[in-house]
C-alpha cells in the first residue's frame, strides 16, 4: 500500500498534479448551469449508413427535446472501432459524457467498472418505470439480480434472410429445422459458378461468438456456471461451435472467402448483390440491403432454424443497444430526463425506422420495415426466442477469446485444414483458461 | 563502379522489379479512386471500365473529411515548428557545450526511442487529464495535446540529428563569430543555423511525417472535435458499406501534400538523416 | 560567475581528440545556457516520456482491470503477479504472449534484412549517374514518405482474396495458382505483414545507404579499378567496408522500429488479426484494451522495454561503437 502510493505520488508530484483529482470530471459543460442551461454530452453510437447520416437522424430528435425540456445536447456520433476503446478510457479518466450508447453485450462487463449510473428504484421511475420496457430487453442491463446500469435503447435480433427468387427457382420452402436450411443451402450452392447458398461474417469475431453463443443454447449449453466461471468445454458448446464451422467445412455452404469477411456489412452486401441465397443477419441489415438495391419485398425472413428434435429454440440473443449514464455526472436530472425521452414511444418510432431497430417498448409496433410479415417474425423472434449473452463481468473477455477462437478455426478450414471436435475442445479450453487467468 | 554490361543488366533488373513493387500499390490507390463502388468489390480489373470522379467528391460526405484535413494540419505544423525550434535549441547545448548531465541527457532521450508506444499510452492520457483536472488546461480531446504529444516524439531523433549536423560546422565559425561581438545565441543564429539548414530542413520533415501518420496515440486521444486524418480514414468502412474507392481517392489526397513536400526537400533530408550516421 | 569549482574546467588539450572548445570556456556566459537551452526538450521529454513510462512501470505491479480502472489508485497491489501471468508460459495468456514474441522475431529478422537488401540493391544500382537517376530515386522514396495508414490500406485493399490485385495478377493473370490463396488469414499473414512493412522500410533503408555512399571517395574505386577488381570485389572491399559506420546505426533503427511496429497490423488487419500477424505491440495493445486487463498489459510492455534495451546494450557493445554523444 505504503510503497505503491508512494510511486504514484512521486511519479505525479513531478508534475504538481493530483492523482486524487483522478475522479473528477468535466461532463463537457464544467458551467454547470441550472435550468435552461444544462448542456449533456451524449455518445451515440453508429447505426445509420454513416456518422454523418446518424447526426442528422439524431440532430432534430435532439432538437425537439431541447425545445420540450432546456437542456441542450451535445452529440458525438462514435463508430464501433473507436466505441469501447473511447468508453474504457472515459471510465479510467472521469473525463466522460453524461450518456453513452453501449453494446448491449458489454453491459455486465461495464456494470463491473461501477462507472455507470445504477437504474435504482427512483431513477428507474424518473425514466419511466421498468414496466415499459420489453423484459427480455430489460433484462441485458447488467448482471441478474442487481439494478441495471443501463436501458434497453434500440433492440436487434438475428433472423435468417432468404432470396424470394432463389427459392422459388430451386423449389425451396422457407427452412424450420437447421437440416431443411443446410439442405436448402446446398441446393443453392455451386462452386464451379462461384454460387454459394450462404454467407458468413466468419472473420467477426463478434459475429462469430454471437453464433457460438445461439448453436449451443440450442444444444441446452450455457458458457458460465452460476459463479460466473466459465464452462466453455461442455460437449453443447462443442457441438455448437462445430455446427456453425461445418457449414464451411463439411457442408460447403459457404464461400471460404467469407473467412476473411470482418465484419457482417460483407455477407450483407453479397446477399444484397444476389450472390447468395440466404444470411443470418440482425434487422439492422435491413438499412444497408435497401442501400444495396434490394427491395423488401424480395426478401423473406424466418427465424434461426435450430436442429430437429431441439429442446431449446432460441434463434438469437438478444441483441441491440443500450443507453447509460456516467456516474459522475454532474447533470444526474437531465440525463434521465434524457434517457426517458429517448425511450419513450414516439422517439422510439421516430427513430426505429432509421436505424432499422426493433422497439425495446412493451406494446410497440415495429417500423423498422414496411413488410409486415418480417415486422411480425423479428418481433417474435426478439421477444420469445432471444436468449441475453451471459451476463457476466468477463462477458468481454467470453467474446474477444471465443470468437476469436472462431475466426481462427475458420481461416484453417478456408485454407484447406480440419478442424474436428477435438480441435474446437482445445481451443475452447485455451480461451477459457484465457478468461479464467484474467478474471 | 564501372558500367559494365553486367552492371547495366543489374541496374535494369533492380529497376524494373522494385519499380513495380513501389508503383503498383500507388496505381491502384490512384486507379481505384476513379471507380465506383460497384466495380472496387467486384474482380479486381487493371482498368477502370467506368471512370468517375464522384468518390472524390463523396469522400467529403461520408466522413468530415474536412475537417479531419484541417486538424491534420493544424496539429502537425504546429508540432513540427515547435519540434523544430526546440530541438535546435538542445541540439546546439550538446554539440557546443560541456555540462553536467550532458551525457545522461543524450542517452535518455536516445533510449525513449526504445519505448513501446503501448507502455505509455493509458499513463500519458491519464497524465493529460489530471493535468485538466488541476490546472483546467483541456489536454484530452484537443488540438493542443496531440501537438505536445507530437512534437516531442519527433524529439530525440531530431536532437540526435542535429546535434550530429552541428558538429559537424568548425567551431572556428562560431569563434569568429563571437569575436565579432556575439554572443553563443548570435554565434547559433548567424553562423551555425545558416550553415546546417539542410538537417533542419531534415528535421522539419521528418516531425512534420510522424505527426502527419501516427495512428496508435490518435485512436486514444481524439474525440470527433480534433479527430485526425490517421483515424478519420478508417471510418470509410461503415455499418453498411466499406467504400474503398473513397478510401482510396482519400488515402490519395491526404499523400500529395506530404509527398509533394517531401519530394521537394529530400536532397536535405538525404544529407540530414546520414550526417550523424555517416561520421 | 567564475569557472564552477565542481565543474571540471574544459580545457580542450585535457582529453585526446576533444575538439569541443570555445563557447563554454567563455567567462560571464553563464553555466546556467545550457540548461536553459535544454529545458524545454527536458521538461516536454519528463512530460509525454518518462514520467508516463514511469507509471506505466507502477501500473504493471497493481491489479488493473476493469474492476479497478474507475478509481485506479485504489486498484490492489499486485507485485510481480501480472509478470508470473505474462511469463507462465503454461498457462494460456503466457502462451500467447510467447507465440506473439517468436512471431514478432521472424517478423523483425526479415523484415529488416530485406529492408537493408533491397536498400542496398538499389543503392547501388544508382550509384553511377544515369539519364533519370533523380527521377528513379524520387520515385523510391514516394512509399516512404507517404502516410502510413494510407499505403497500408491501399495495401489491404491489395490483399484481399476475390477483389484483390495481389490474386488478379497471380492466379488471373500468371496463372501460378488455381486456388485463389488468402492473405490476410491463416499463416500468409505473416507474408503480407513482412511485405508491407518492408515495402514501406525499404526505401529508408535505400535513402540512408545512398546517402552513405555518397560520401565514399571516388578515387578508391579508381585505384581499385586499376587493380583490376571486378564490380563485385569493389563492393565488397570498398563499399561494404565504407558503409560500416552507416549500417550499424542503420540495422539498429530499422530494428527497434520494426519489432515495435503497431501500425501495420493494426491497420492491415483491424480487429480480425490472424495468429500468424500477432505482433506483440499490438498483441499487449489487446490484452490491455480487448480484456480490460491494464495491469498485466503494462507487465508485457516493460518486458519487452527490457527485452529491446538488453538486444541494443548487446548490438552496441559487439559491434563496440558507442554513439559519441553517449
Amino acid at each position: 500500500m505504503r510503497l505503491r502510493s508512494l510511486v504514484a505520488a512521486a511519479a505525479v508530484s513531478a508534475l504538481g498534479i493530483s492523482l486524487a483529482a483522478c475522479g473528477g470530471s468535466d461532463s463537457g459543460d464544467s458551467s454547470g448551469g441550472s435550468g435552461g442551461d444544462t448542456t449533456l454530452t451524449y455518445w451515440a453510437s453508429n447505426q445509420g449508413t454513416s456518422l454523418d447520416n446518424d447526426k442528422q437522424v439524431l440532430t432534430p430528435v435532439l432538437e425537439k427535446f431541447t425545445q420540450e425540456t432546456g437542456i441542450k445536447v451535445n452529440l458525438e456520433v462514435i463508430g464501433w472501432n473507436d466505441l469501447q476503446t473511447r468508453i474504457q478510457t472515459a471510465i479510467t479518466s472521469g473525463q466522460a459524457p453524461d450518456v453513452v450508447n453501449i453494446g448491449n453485450t458489454w453491459a455486465a462487463s461495464l456494470q463491473a467498472t461501477d462507472a455507470f449510473l445504477p437504474f435504482d428504484g427512483d431513477a428507474m421511475t424518473a425514466i419511466g418505470g421498468k414496466e415499459k420496457f420489453v423484459p427480455t430487453a430489460l433484462a441485458t442491463g447488467g448482471k441478474e439480480g442487481t439494478d441495471p446500469t443501463s436501458v434497453p435503447l434500440y433492440g436487434l435480433a438475428y433472423g435468417m434472410y432468404y432470396n424470394k427468387a432463389m427459392f422459388a427457382a430451386a423449389g425451396l420452402q422457407p427452412p424450420k429445422t437447421w437440416e431443411e436450411m443446410v439442405a436448402a443451402a446446398k441446393k443453392l450452392t455451386n462452386p464451379a459458378k462461384n454460387q454459394y447458398g450462404m454467407a458468413l461474417a466468419a472473420g467477426s469475431y463478434t459475429e462469430n461468438v454471437h453464433f457460438a453463443f445461439i448453436n449451443a443454447a440450442q444444444n441446452g449449453a450455457a458458457w458460465f456456471d452460476a459463479d460466473g466461471k466459465p464452462t466453455f468445454t461442455g460437449d453443447g458448446n462443442v457441438q455448437g461451435v462445430l455446427r456453425y464451422l461445418d457449414l464451411m467445412q463439411k457442408d460447403k455452404v459457404a464461400n471460404p472467402s467469407n473467412a476473411q469477411y470482418d465484419n457482417g456489412t460483407k455477407s450483407v452486401n453479397d446477399f444484397a448483390t444476389k450472390k447468395v441465397a440466404m444470411i443470418i443477419n440482425q434487422n439492422n441489415a435491413d438499412s444497408s440491403i435497401a442501400a444495396n438495391g434490394m427491395k423488401s419485398s424480395e426478401y423473406g425472413v424466418v427465424a434461426f432454424p435450430a436442429p430437429q428434435g431441439s429442446a431449446d429454440q432460441t434463434a438469437s440473443h438478444v441483441a441491440g443497444i443500450n443507453l447509460s449514464i456516467f456516474k459522475n455526472t454532474k447533470n444526474k436530472d437531465a440525463a434521465l430526463k434524457f434517457v426517458k425521452y429517448m425511450t419513450d414511444a414516439t422517439t422510439q418510432s421516430t427513430l426505429g425506422k432509421p436505424f432499422a431497430s426493433l422497439p425495446v417498448l412493451k406494446d410497440a409496433k415495429p417500423v423498422f420495415t414496411d413488410n409486415a410479415e418480417e415486422a411480425a417474425i423479428f418481433s417474435d423472434i426478439y421477444n420469445t426466442k432471444s436468449k441475453p449473452l451471459p451476463l457476466v463481468p468477463a462477458e468481454d473477455q467470453y467474446e474477444s477469446t471465443v470468437g476469436k477462437a472462431m475466426n481462427s478455426m475458420f481461416a484453417k478450414i478456408a485454407t484447406g485444414g480440419t478442424v474436428t471436435a477435438e480441435d474446437v475442445k482445445a481451443a475452447l479450453k485455451t480461451a477459457e483458461d484465457q478468461v479464467a487467468a484474467s478474471s | 563502379m564501372r558500367e559494365t554490361k553486367g552492371f547495366k543488366i543489374y541496374r535494369a533488373a533492380v529497376l524494373a522489379v522494385l519499380g513495380l513493387f513501389v508503383l503498383i500499390p500507388l496505381y491502384v490507390m490512384a486507379t481505384s479512386s476513379l471507380k465506383p463502388l460497384r466495380d472496387v468489390q467486384g474482380p479486381f480489373t487493371w482498368w477502370p471500365s467506368n471512370l468517375t470522379l464522384t468518390p472524390f467528391v463523396d469522400m467529403w460526405k461520408t466522413v468530415p473529411l474536412g475537417r479531419y484535413f484541417v486538424n491534420s494540419t493544424i496539429v502537425s505544423v504546429v508540432a513540427t515548428v515547435f519540434s523544430v525550434a526546440i530541438a535546435i535549441l538542445a541540439a546546439f547545448a550538446v554539440s557546443r557545450f560541456r555540462f553536467r548531465g550532458r551525457t545522461v541527457f543524450s542517452t535518455t532521450v536516445l533510449s525513449t526511442q526504445m519505448f513501446p508506444g503501448v507502455l505509455f499510452l493509458l499513463p500519458l492520457f491519464l497524465i493529460f487529464v489530471n493535468i485538466n483536472n488541476s490546472t483546467g488546461l483541456q489536454l484530452v480531446g484537443t488540438r493542443i495535446g496531440l501537438i505536445i504529444t507530437y512534437l516531442t516524439f519527433s524529439l530525440p531523433f531530431s536532437i540526435w540529428m542535429l546535434a550530429g549536423y552541428f558538429d559537424s560546422i568548425p567551431r572556428e565559425l562560431d569563434e569568429a563569430a563571437m569575436v565579432d561581438g556575439c554572443g553563443p545565441m548570435g554565434a547559433l543564429g548567424r553562423v551555425v543555423l545558416p550553415a546546417a539548414r539542410p538537417g533542419v530542413i531534415a528535421v522539419a520533415i521528418y516531425s512534420f511525417m510522424t505527426a502527419w501518420g501516427e495512428v496508435l496515440f490518435a485512436s486514444v486521444m481524439t474525440t470527433e472535435a480534433n479527430r485526425t486524418l490517421s483515424v478519420g480514414l478508417r471510418q470509410y468502412s461503415t455499418q453498411t458499406n466499406i467504400y474503398w474507392n473513397q478510401i482510396m481517392a482519400a488515402a490519395l489526397i491526404v499523400s500529395v501534400p506530404v509527398v509533394i513536400g517531401f519530394l521537394l526537400a529530400q536532397r536535405h533530408f538525404v544529407a540530414g538523416v546520414t550526417s550523424g550516421a555517416v561520421k | 560567475m567564475s569557472v564552477a569549482t565542481h565543474e571540471a574546467p574544459a580545457e580542450p588539450a585535457a582529453k585526446p581528440g576533444n575538439t569541443k572548445r570555445g563557447l563554454e570556456r567563455r567567462p560571464g556566459l553563464g553555466r546556467w545556457l545550457p540548461y536553459l537551452l535544454l529545458a524545454p526538450a527536458v521538461l516536454l521529454e519528463l512530460l509525454i516520456h518518462i514520467i508516463p513510462m514511469l507509471v506505466g512501470i507502477w501500473m504493471s505491479f497493481v491489479k488493473l482491470t476493469k474492476f479497478y480502472i474507475a478509481n485506479w489508485s485504489a486498484a490492489p497491489w499486485a507485485g510481480l503477479g501480472n509478470y508470473k501471468v505474462a511469463v507462465d508460459f503454461d498457462n494460456a495468456i503466457g502462451e500467447g504472449l510467447l507465440k506473439s514474441f517468436g512471431v514478432t522475431v521472424a517478423f523483425s529478422l526479415i523484415t529488416v534484412a530485406l529492408s537493408w537488401v533491397l536498400g542496398m540493391a538499389a543503392a547501388v544500382a544508382l550509384q553511377p549517374p544515369f539519364r533519370g537517376r533523380s527521377f528513379v530515386r524520387t520515385l523510391f522514396l514516394v512509399p516512404y514518405a507517404l502516410p502510413a495508414y494510407a499505403g497500408i490500406l491501399t495495401w489491404n485493399f491489395m490483399l484481399q482474396r476475390d477483389t484483390g490485385i495481389v490474386n488478379h495478377i497471380l492466379v488471373d493473370n500468371l496463372g501460378l495458382s488455381t486456388d485463389r490463396p488468402f492473405w490476410l488469414i491463416g499463416s500468409n499473414a505473416l507474408i503480407s505483414l513482412i511485405t508491407v512493412a518492408t515495402w514501406k522500410l525499404w526505401t529508408f533503408a535505400f535513402l540512408t545507404l545512398m546517402a552513405g555512399l555518397q560520401s565514399i571517395p571516388r578515387d578508391l574505386y579508381e585505384a581499385a579499378s586499376v587493380d583490376g577488381a571486378g564490380n563485385l570485389r569493389q563492393w565488397r572491399n570498398i563499399t561494404l567496408p565504407s558503409l560500416r559506420p552507416v549500417n550499424l546505426v542503420l540495422v539498429l533503427v530499422l530494428f527497434l522500429w520494426t519489432f515495435s511496429d503497431f501500425n501495420t497490423p493494426y491497420v492491415l488487419f483491424g480487429t480480425a488479426q490472424p495468429p500468424a500477424g500477432d505482433l506483440i505491440t499490438f498483441h499487449i495493445y489487446n490484452a490491455s484494451f480487448l480484456t480490460w486487463n491494464f495491469g498485466t498489459g503494462a507487465a508485457m510492455s516493460v518486458l519487452l522495454l527490457i527485452f529491446l534495451m538488453i538486444v541494443t546494450g548487446i548490438y552496441l557493445l559487439v559491434t563496440g561503437r558507442r554513439s559519441r554523444r553517449a
